[in-house]
């Protein structure tokens, strides 16, 4: 039996402000994760990324990020999303301070 | 210090501009991101987690106060208002627009500064000695030579896609304060019977393989350093391993082919080449070498600064950590550590970056340096200056006390930024200095080097560190793996794994138990912990970093 598909978001860094985007259900690039669209299974996950991919004038190194959803809010599972969602540990910088 | 020529200004102006339209050309479609980001590369670009970092060049870590002063404005008018000082001697600023590159390496470039092979397969910023010029211990000044080698390297057509990063240190003391033993190429100044030369060491490097460099050449003569130089990174530019990313570094050439084989093709490759540079280099050199005259040193009382030793503890404990001998008796090395306690270390501000250049100009001869290990050096300094550059250093939080102890942590920046790290490692630092600093035991532990990666690439150079920290991603959870007994300086050594990682909530504890652990068992207060650690072994320190283990043994 297959691995159960785990839930997926589209992400990438803006090409010209270099930071975290996440692609929604009606493709846009969201600087929220909240707003991503989830993707519940594989062959929609690779569909998804090659449309990221094809937007190489607006972003850069698109990939799948896992994510669990909490109350239908999609929340990263690995340590390293998580502070790409927020910003660095050590000031108050990036999305931690420009999306309050 | 060197002053750039018509040619200098000309081939940086020239080269910012081929990377403007290369960055409009990436912008307007022009260029996928596949064919722009060697080309970001190659001029310091890097994309990281949160942003776009950009790494500008220090060579060999010496620059004026002009130049800091530029530093800053780069700081304020295109990124956060501050910058992060590395371990090779470059500075980066973790918040640069793509569009605004350009403008950035154009204001860079009025000053003579440049981010040019600051990343990509090429030969990095040469770095060197932070007390170049100033150390009493130091034979030659290995600035010159440093020089001549960044000239040599940069746009080196023969070595701009070589199989992997190639770094070269530069020292001109015995001392080894800049790790020429962990990098591809270390030089090494000496005279020998009179006569100037070099100790060439090839294949140190730290990394997922660390390795301490070999002797290759033991004597070799001043004029024959770049055909020497050359055929060492032809010889590896043709052997180098390409198929393999884990191993296509020098070191593992060396490792894999063995030092005399290494040694014979270099020979050889030298006796061809030698012909070619037919002296111009050596003329280059001596023009290189007047400019790198030393200032011209003052004469005076050093009362003042004696009056505050005696009656002010807090000048006299800063003046005890942070300063160092000058090669004239009348003259200090300052260190300022930008490395408060709770800070990330090696960050400055735009305001003391400017603080600093202020300093340097008013008081030190307009030089400033910064060092592998983060910190910024005042080289030249007359002691009757010292309590008055004390005083305005503490009005700008930069006179903490902490240089060579155990908060002057190396760390590199880790997953706060950097998109290659498994695990953070600023505020692991920031808390073991903040622990320590409440325990007030920083003077009682005295010398000791922690060194912190957030990664097995190891820019935090935790495998030479007498506590070394790796942070690792373990199972999707921070892990941090200790190791002792590593050595930065001429005795360079690898550190030893203590054990299993600690978790990201227990490594600050295991490292007071590890201090614990010496403070119990040193000779006196003189014996480092590194010390104790080579009497000891690693036997006492693991009791004290794994409890559990003794207690189920028992």
């Amino acid at each position: 039996m297959s691995k159960p598909f785990t839930p997926k978001v589209v992400t990438a860094n803006a090409l010209l402000e270099g930071d975290v985007v996440y692609l929604t259900a009606d493709d846009r690039w969201s600087r929220l994760l909240s707003e991503a669209e989830v993707i519940e299974d594989a062959a929609h996950g690779d569909l998804r990324v090659l449309h990221g991919s094809s937007q190489a004038d607006v972003v850069v190194g698109v990939y799948l990020i896992d994510v669990a959803l909490e109350d239908g809010v999609p929340q990263p599972t690995h340590f390293r999303e998580e502070f790409r969602t927020r910003g660095p540990s050590n000031y108050n910088h990036g999305k931690q301070a420009e999306l309050v | 210090m060197y002053q750039y020529n018509d040619f200098d200004r000309d081939f940086l102006a020239e080269r910012n501009a081929q990377f403007r339209a290369q960055v409009e050309r990436r912008i307007d479609g022009s260029l996928t991101e596949d064919e722009f980001k060697p080309l970001r590369l190659m001029n310091g670009l890097y994309l990281q987690l949160h942003a776009y970092m950009l790494r500008v060049a220090i060579p060999y870590g010496t620059l004026n106060a002009g130049q800091m002063d530029v530093l800053a404005d780069v700081a304020d008018k295109w990124d956060k208002g501050y910058g992060h000082f590395t371990t090779r001697q470059n500075i980066q600023y973790n918040w640069p627009k793509l569009r605004d590159v350009p403008d950035m390496l154009d204001a860079l470039g009025e000053v003579g500064m440049h981010a040019i092979q600051t990343s990509g397969n090429t030969i990095r910023n040469v770095t060197a000695d932070h007390f170049a010029g100033a150390a009493k211990d130091e034979v030659a000044d290995p600035r010159p030579t440093a020089e001549l080698l960044r000239q040599w390297s940069t746009d080196h057509p023969e070595f701009q896609f070589l199989p992997r990063k190639f770094k070269l240190a530069v020292t001109g003391s015995k001392n080894d304060r800049a790790v020429i033993k962990a990098h591809d190429i270390g030089i090494r100044l000496l005279t020998r019977d009179g006569v100037e030369g070099y100790e060439i060491i090839v294949g140190g490097g730290l990394g997922r393989t660390p390795m301490i460099g070999k002797v290759l050449r033991e004597f070799l003569p001043k004029a024959d350093l770049l055909p020497y130089c050359e055929a060492i990174v032809s010889v590896y530019n043709l052997l180098g391993r390409r198929d393999n990313k884990y191993k296509a570094r020098i070191k593992i050439t060396v490792h894999e082919n063995g030092i005399e084989t290494i040694r014979d093709l270099v020979e050889e490759r030298f006796a061809l080449l030698k012909p070619q540079f037919g002296g111009v280099d050596q003329e280059m050199l001596k023009g290189i070498e007047a400019q790198f005259a030393l200032p011209e040193f003052t004469t005076g009382s050093v009362a003042a600064f004696k009056d505050a030793y005696h009656n002010d503890p807090v000048f006299r404990s800063w003046a005890d950590t942070n300063l160092t001998a000058h090669k004239n008796d009348e003259y200090s090395i300052v260190s300022i550590s930008i490395k408060k306690h709770g800070q990330t270390p090696g960050d400055a501000t735009s305001a003391q970056m400017r603080e600093m250049a202020a300093i340097a100009r008013e008081f030190a001869h307009n030089e400033l340096r910064i060092s592998h290990e983060q910190n910024v050096i005042l080289p030249h300094v007359h002691k009757s200056h010292l309590p008055a550059i004390h005083a305005r250093l503490k009005a700008a939080d930069l006179a903490t006390a902490n240089i060579g102890k155990i908060s002057d942590i190396i760390a590199c920046p880790g997953m706060d930024y950097c998109a290659l790290a498994t695990a953070r490692s600023i505020p692991v630092a920031q808390q073991i200095a903040t622990r320590f600093d409440e325990l007030k035991l920083e003077h009682e532990i005295g010398d000791l080097k922690i060194k912190i990666s957030g990664c097995i690439n190891a820019c935090g150079h935790h495998h030479v560190g007498h506590i070394g920290i790796l942070g690792l991603d373990r199972a999707g959870v921070e892990n941090y793996q200790i190791t002792l007994g590593g050595d930065h300086t001429e005795t360079a050594a690898v550190g030893e794994r203590a054990g299993p990682g600690f978790a990201y909530d227990e490594i600050v504890p295991a490292i007071e138990r590890l201090i614990g652990a010496y403070l119990e068992h040193r000779e006196n207060d003189a014996e480092r912990f590194i010390d104790a650690y080579r009497r000891l072994g690693l036997a006492p320190f693991k009791a004290a970093l794994y409890p559990e283990a003794k207690a189920n043994a028992a």
